[in-house]
Order: C-alpha cells, then structure tokens, then sequence
C-alpha cells in the first residue's frame, strides 16, 4: 500500500496553523444581531414570574422570549422545552432569550430580566432518583412524544430502562465460587471542547432557513428542526465549517432550535448565539454521570460463570441523548469478557442536573471503569495476576456478546494479543508495586475495554466525486471535521484505491445540508468505516466511468484498462493511455466530435444487519464490529499526603489497519489525556441545590502542558473484512482504559478499593479513613 | 458607552478602529478588524486561546482592553508567516481540532523568541497556561523542541 498507513500531512494543516481556519463564531455579518440566554439560578424551582419590563429598555433589543409555550423538542423522548415554561429543572437552563443589535447590549438587558423562583426539591442524583416517593422530574412523562424504543416509566424518573437477559443466572451462580459485589458512583462532568458551542439562524422571505452550527450532526439539526416546528425539510441548510473539538457534545440539538426561534423573532434577520465558557459548562449538554453495582461470579480457575450488572446513568433534566447512551451501555456492559450468564438493567434517569449528550467512547469509559474495578476486585479475591484474570476470560471468536452476537475475527478482533503487548509494554511481569522511598511507591494497573458502535441502525453515509479539467479530484462527504482527521483519511482511501498522488485529491472541509451528501451524524468512530465505504464506491463508480469513456477512445475492451496515477491505460502497454484531464469531461476528437461528458461519481453504505434490540432480553445486533482494547497506567503515589504523578499511560488498541500513523497515535494519546482527567479530577460538584459550582476552566481542570504522563502507544491489526482496508474505529479507545487502568492503580497504592470518580487525593484520604 | 476610534499597531499595520472603552482586545481583533484568528475559549484567562504577542510578550488578549494596546506592537497569528513554529506544529501533527492552535503557537513563538534553550521547566511554565483537549502534548512538546534544535 502506497497511502494508507502513511502520515499524509493533514489537508487543512496550513489553514489550522496560520489562523485562517475558520470556525463558526469566526463568521460574523453586520447585520447579524446577538442572542443571550438568561439561565436558571437553580436545579429545580417554579417559575413564579418573569420581569421584563427593564431589559426592554436597553437600546439595541429587538426581542425578549420568555414564558413562550414552543412544541417540546428532544431527540428520543419530546420532553423538553427549548425555553423553560412553568419550572426549571437543571442548573443552566435557558428561561428567556434575548436579541439585541450587539453582543454586550443583549447582555446588558438579560441581565435586567427579574426572574422569580419558588424553590422544589431537588433530585440530586440518579440513585435518590430511582427511590420510591423521589420528587418527579417530568410529572407529565406518559403524555410525552417518544421513539418506539424507549421505555419511560410514568410516575418515576425512569426515562427508558434496558434489559439484557443471557444465559440463566442460577447455573452461573452455581458455578461460581468465588463471588464479589461493588458499587460505584461518579457525577457528570463536561466534554470541554476549546471551542464553546455556537449557532446562527436566518430565515428568508421563501421560508429558507440557514443554520450555521459548531455541531457533530448538522443533518440531525435538518431534521429535527423540520420535524419539531413543522417546517419544509427542504427549506433548511445547515451549514458546518471547521469544529473545535466535540468529542460527543456536539452530537446534541440545541442551540440551533434557539438561534432558529430568536431569527423567528426578529422577522427573520440573523441572529447568533454563542456560548461563554459557564454557558457551555452548564446550559448545553455535559458528560453523564453514573451510580452502578456489579456482581461477578468466577470458578476456581477464575472462568467468569455469571454478571449481574445495574446502572442508573444521570441523563440529567432531559433524557435526549442519554437514553442512547444507557442502552448502548446495556449492550457492552460486560466489558470485553465471555460470560454465558448476564443480567443487566441500565436505567436511564431524570435528575435535576445539566442533561447529558454523548461523551467519547458512548458509555463505555463510564461502565469500563466499574467492570474493570470489579475484575481486579475479583482477581485479588481469587488470587490471581489480575493481567492474567482479564487474559484468560477475554472474549474472542465463537463467543457471543450480552446481546448474544456471535464473535468473528473480522468482528471482534484480537485483545488477548492486546493485553500481551500491554504486558510487555508497562513492563508488567517487574511487578505492580515498586518502593522507590519510604515515601514514595511506584504502582501500575491495568484494563481492558471493547466498543461496539450504537448507532441508528438505517444510519446512511454518502461520496460525491467530481473533478477538476487538470484531472484532480473534489471530494464531498457529511463527515464533519471535528479534529480527527477523518477528511484527510479519506482522501487517503481515494488515493489508495484509485492509485494516484493523494495532492491532486482537494476534500471539502465544510459541510452544507443542501450540497453535501448525508454522513449521519460524526460520531462513534464511524467517519472512516462507514464514510470510507462510500468513498471506495463512489471510486469504483468513477473507474467504471473512466474506463468507458477510455474504451471508445483507445479502442480496446474495459476489461484490459488500467486506472492509475491519474491516467488510464493498457494493461500490457502503459505507454497507451489517456489522461484524466483529456476525459474527465468528456473526450474531444481533433474534428471537435466529444463523447463522455464530465465524470461525477457517487457512492453510498449503510450498516447491513442491524437490529432494534428485544426489549425483554436485549437480543438484537447493536454494531458492526467491536474493537477491543488493553491499557496500563504508572503513578508514583505518596504515601503520605495521597498525592500522586501521573508516570505512564499505555495503550493497545486493535485498529483492524492504521490508516494514518502521526493521526492515529495522536487519536489514542488525545484520548488517553482526556480518560486521565475524567479519572482524575474532572467532575461537577453539585450543592444542595442542584448548582454545579465549578462552571469555569479554572475550577473545571482538563489536565495541562506538563502533566500528562509519558504515553505508551501499540496497535494490533486484526482486519474487520467489511471496513476500507480493514480499519476499526479508534478515535475513542485511548479513553476508555483509562479510568479503570487508574483507578487499579491506586486502589492497589492506597490500599482500600477506590470506586469513585474523580480520584483526588481527598477522596482517597476519606477512603482510607472509612475503610479503616 | 461612548465609542472612540484609536489606532492599533497590529501585524506591522496601523489600524484605526472604533471601540468602547470596555472592549478587550480580542474583541476588537475579531469583531472590529477581522483577525478572527485569536479564539474566545473562556474570555477570562484561563485556556489561553486568544493568546497574541504583545511587544514580544505573549498576552491573553481576552484579559487586556483594546485602548491599552495603543502604542504597544500587537502580533496575531495573522502576522506569523511560515516561521518555524508554524512548520513544527504541522510536521509533529501538534494539533487536532486546530482551535487552541493559534494561541499555542504565539505562546511557544514567543517562549522561542525570549528563551531560545528553555528547559523543560521554563517549557512547562509557559505553556501551561494554554489548554489543548485534543493533543496529548506530547506532539506539541515535540515542535517547541524541534524548533529549538534548529529542526
Ligand atoms: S479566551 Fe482568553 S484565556 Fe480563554
Ligand atoms: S487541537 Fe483541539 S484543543 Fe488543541
């Protein structure tokens, strides 16, 4: 392979490092006019009366909503208002929205808008949710619009419950002689992408309507606003330039409804709406939290016979994307072991937090961290090498999953091959524990991790290939250009499979909802997969064209044409060919007759044998392929104080190919700084009413220059057949690992089990102090 | 509030341009002059995404008032044609998303300029200031010290 493999300079590399890329809030008109949202003070109150009388007064407002009764949107269950009316029910929620000429007039007026509250109990957690007489989120949830495959439970703050049932439990517990039990819990937190979250909205006078959106699925926006306000689908064009980072948090629909509703407002003139940090933290989506039990049965040799697994993820106000998320927790929730007997509830529940959007790595960093805990849990009740516990229950082909898929190569790939690399890696058999002082102790845990893609099971993604008359092709498709460098994979597939210089391959960074071909929404680590098998279509579909016109020309059957280096040719004779450039829009005789025409080739994929899950058992195929993974992370741990430096942190993934070398390293190692500071210390801290007090990025820390650890990177590349060249998603498995691999680590440092999240030395100081 | 037209000395440039006293210097690079490369990651100082040089120091132009930037020589991103750092960022894949980017790079450009042999510790100093949620760091560990060897 000539392409694929090589570290192809990114193609929007030079635009990313001069400042000339731009992102959506970079787009800016004189006659765009500013949005400001006043939020919710609390996590859950009636509003009693909204005082707008001042805010008018400022020059420059043209619009006030509040106490505006809109159709409820969310994008599984119809259960939320786009601005509150009657009650608040998260911290950050919008309560009114105002439109001035200028940024600092809107939030001048907002901040003279006199909310007043009555204060409600607050639910402050999804176990409190889940108790008997739990004050109600949504008193009205029985009433609410909702897909066909959630579950509400009216009369409770259960938003969807999953079910898997495999196996009987009995025999598993029967076979088991060793049985431990854990539970764990941590709150939600946030993606913080660089770029806060922005939207603009226009609407002309023949009821187009243009979007401009920092989002991960401008073709979800299209859609959902079409089908929440009753608007022509047609009419809508969402535009997405470059993203700054999203990482699931903008997989979510939101501030696009309230830029939409505000133009609406003012007559149809643009507005924009742009998240401060706080905004962004509190307002929008964040990462969900989670409170779980895990019981694991093992024999003697330490088979696992049996799981009974539950968790009650904190979707938040808003049940949205977090009902997904709980069932795609549901399907993996075993992490990547063969176990014949699973029990699994995963309640999704409503609490008075900020509601959840999905979260790199879809659920499984958060159900990772308790399967992983759990497995070295039960290794040092077994008494065995916990590398070797995960080693010998790894899940492999011939298994099935706790949806009850049966395991291929091709499907599964290899992770007892990732855990030996891991092994050798971290230097494993030199022992977990090192005393490097009396102080000080070197220590190392591991973990493991599989994933599973959820998405909608008719998910489409499509290529469109046109040329240029100097024979260089423009490559089209809905993957949105989020950071992962998929765009430029892409154009690699090409390159590969048409055999030609990847320069002469121009790929549109921005996607526009009218003109560019439907990628359903990027995320889960599906761009190259799914968009890569229409790009490799879209080629064939390109050849097939080439190779007709060429026939004609060179009078000689398709079957003995070559296409390469952006000519065709003979097989036996290169030196007879025509280039791109003379067909590409058709051939011209010298005495002016043409054939052919211009050359646009189109491909399209959609994920074959998907299946809805059996709402009694779980029984369905949920993915494609599941890429498994091993980790290890290395801290030094001071034994005094409970502080501890991050040494090392490892990861083996299979990736089925490396498409790009430099961007799949930096995919992993990105990944694997983010899964380290989700463990280690990102978290909101909630008070007693509901209110995250740490809203900013200096009490909100991602980790920093000269923090991280020293990163350990390995592949394993166990082909998945139906994937261009066999490539596995790997933009997420950095993270996964990590919080359990840590969480092992300093457990085992400190002592006692360490089951939540974030691991700051205070919450070990209070372990220790408890456990004693 | 009252709008007064000063003249910034930006990217070699004087530009007149209109302000409220209250205006930072990030809005008045993006919203006045179109030099949208300085990003808003927080408008309070703590992810350094607006960071530009200010008479060859680096500033987090969220945290300074366009009127306290007459007289002094302002260089944006805009203003770094293929200077080294540039070059390294791209080569080592120091970026991802590319939104931290143009303030990592005026920060390392004038870590180089002041401190062309910082060690790891001047490294760190510096650049913890800047938030990347994308990269590892490591990649941009690599270009800083590329650069410095004359790579
Ligand atoms: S925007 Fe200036 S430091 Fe974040
Ligand atoms: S490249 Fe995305 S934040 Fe640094």
């Amino acid at each position: 392979m000539e392409v694929i493999g090589r570290s192809v300079i990114r193609k929007e590399a030079a635009d990313k490092v001069t400042g000339r890329a731009k992102y959506t809030d970079d787009f800016e008109s004189v006659q765009m006019l500013s949005g400001k949202m006043v939020i919710s003070p609390y996590g859950h109150a009636k509003i009693v009366n909204i005082d707008t009388a001042n805010a008018w007064k400022v020059p420059g407002v043209r619009a006030i909503i509040a106490g505006k009764r809109y159709p409820l949107t969310g994008e599984t269950i119809r259960d939320r208002p786009p601005i509150a009316v009657d009650k608040v029910r998260y911290h950050g929620e919008p309560v009114a929205l105002v439109v001035a000429d200028t940024p600092a007039q809107a939030k001048t007026a907002a901040d003279l808008i006199n909310v007043q509250y009555e204060l409600l109990p607050v639910v402050n957690s999804p176990t409190e949710a889940f108790q008997e007489g739990a004050p109600l989120v949504h008193e009205r949830l029985g009433e609410y619009k909702k897909e066909a495959d959630s579950y509400p439970v009216p009369g409770t703050n259960i938003a969807t419950h999953t079910k898997i049932r495999k196996g009987q439990m009995e025999k598993g517990w029967a076979e088991s002689e060793t049985v431990v039990e854990a539970s764990f819990s941590f709150a939600p937190s946030d993606h913080a992408a660089m770029e806060t979250r922005c939207a603009t909205a226009e609407i002309f006078p023949d009821g187009k309507i243009i979007i401009m959106t920092a989002s991960q699925a401008p073709f979800m926006a299209k859609r959902l606003i079409a089908d929440y306000f009753g608007e022509d689908m047609g009419k809508i064009i969402v535009h997405t330039p470059l993203v700054g980072g999203a990482y699931g948090g903008k997989a979510a629909v939101q501030l696009e409804v309230l830029a939409y509703l505000a133009s609406k407002e003012v007559g149809g003139r643009p507005v924009k709406i742009f998240n401060t940090r706080e905004e962004d933290i509190l307002t929008s989506p964040c990462h969900i939290g989670l409170d779980a039990t895990v019981k694991l049965g093992a024999d003697r040799n330490g088979m696992i016979k049996a799981a009974e697994i539950r968790f009650w993820w904190d979707g938040g106000a808003y049940s949205d994307k977090a009902i997904d998320v709980s069932r795609s927790g549901a399907v993996d929730c075993t992490g990547p072991y063969n176990i014949e007997n699973v029990w699994c509830d995963s309640y999704c529940m409503y609490t008075n937090h900020p509601y959840a959007s999905p979260f790199r790595g879809y659920s499984h960093s958060e159900l990772s961290f308790v399967i992983e805990r759990t497995m070295d849990i039960l290794a040092q009740k077994l008494n065995i090498d916990p590398l070797e516990l995960r080693y010998i229950n790894a899940i492999k082909p011939g298994d099935t999953t706790p949806t009850r898929v049966k395991l291929t190569r091709s499907n599964v790939g290899d992770l007892r091959k990732c855990i030996e690399k891991v092994r050798e890696l971290i230097k494993w058999d030199e022992g977990a524990i090192k005393e490097v002082n009396e102080r000080i102790i070197r220590v190392k845990g591991v973990s493991c991790s599989w994933k599973t893609s959820t998405i909608d099971a008719n998910a489409p993604s499509g290529a469109i290939l046109t040329f240029n008359r100097d024979g260089s092709i423009n490559l089209m498709s809905g993957v949105i250009e989020i950071g992962t460098g998929t765009k430029t994979i892409l154009a690699q597939i090409l390159a590969e499979k048409l055999k030609m210089d990847v320069d002469r391959i121009h790929v549109r960074m921005e996607v526009d909802t009218q003109t560019t071909p439907e990628h359903w929404k990027t995320v889960a680590s599906r761009g190259t997969y799914m968009a890569g098998r229409a790009v490799l279509q879209a080629a064939d579909d390109v050849i097939r064209q080439l190779k007709e016109v060429a026939s004609c020309v060179l009078r000689a059957p398709e079957e003995d044409l070559v296409v390469a280096d952006s000519r065709v040719f003979l097989r036996d004779d290169p030196s007879i060919g025509l280039d791109f450039k003379d067909i590409v829009y058709g051939y011209q005789y010298p005495n002016g007759n043409s054939i052919g025409g211009q050359i646009i080739g189109t491909g399209k994929f959609i994920l074959r044998h998907i299946t809805h899950l059996d709402p009694e058992t779980g029984e369905g195929k949920p993915g494609p392929e599941w890429a498994p993974a091993a980790y290890g992370v290395e801290i030094e741990f001071d034994k005094r104080d409970y502080t501890y430096r991050l040494i090392k942190a490892c990861t083996v993934l299979d990736i089925g190919k490396v498409m790009n070398e430099k961007a799949a390293l930096g995919q992993v190692m990105g990944a694997m700084s983010m899964g380290l500071a989700f463990a280690g210390r990102e978290t909101f801290y909630f008070d007693e009413l509901g209110r995250v007090l740490n809203p900013q990025l200096r009490t909100y820390r991602p980790l920093r220059y000269g923090e991280n650890p020293e990163y350990l990177v390995g592949f394993v590349e166990t082909p998945h057949l139906d994937s261009p060249y066999g490539a596995r998603g790997g933009g997420e498995h950095g993270l996964m690992g990590m919080p359990g691999a840590l969480g092992n680590a300093l457990s085992l440092a400190a002592g006692v089990p360490l089951n939540c999240l974030p691991l700051i030395p205070e919450f070990i100081w209070r372990a220790k102090k408890t456990f004693k | 509030m009252p709008l007064q037209t000063i003249t910034l000395h930006i990217n070699g440039e004087n530009r007149p341009t209109t302000v409220r006293a209250s205006d930072t210097l990030l809005y008045a690079l993006r919203g006045r002059l179109g030099l949208t490369g300085s990003k808003p990651g927080c408008l309070n100082g703590d992810c350094g995404a607006c960071t530009v040089n200010v008479d060859g120091w680096p500033m987090k132009s969220c945290l300074m008032l366009a009127v306290e930037a007459v007289g002094k020589k302002v260089t944006t991103i805009e203003g770094l044609h293929d200077s080294p750092i540039q070059q390294a960022f791209v080569k080592e894949f120091a970026f991802q998303c590319g939104y931290c980017t143009p303030g990592f790079i005026m920060n390392c450009h004038s870590l180089l300029e002041q401190h062309p042999d910082a060690d790891d510790q001047t490294i760190k100093e510096w650049l913890e200031s800047n938030i990347c949620r994308c990269t590892s760091y490591i990649e941009i560990e690599k270009a800083v010290k590329a650069v410095m060897r004359g790579e």
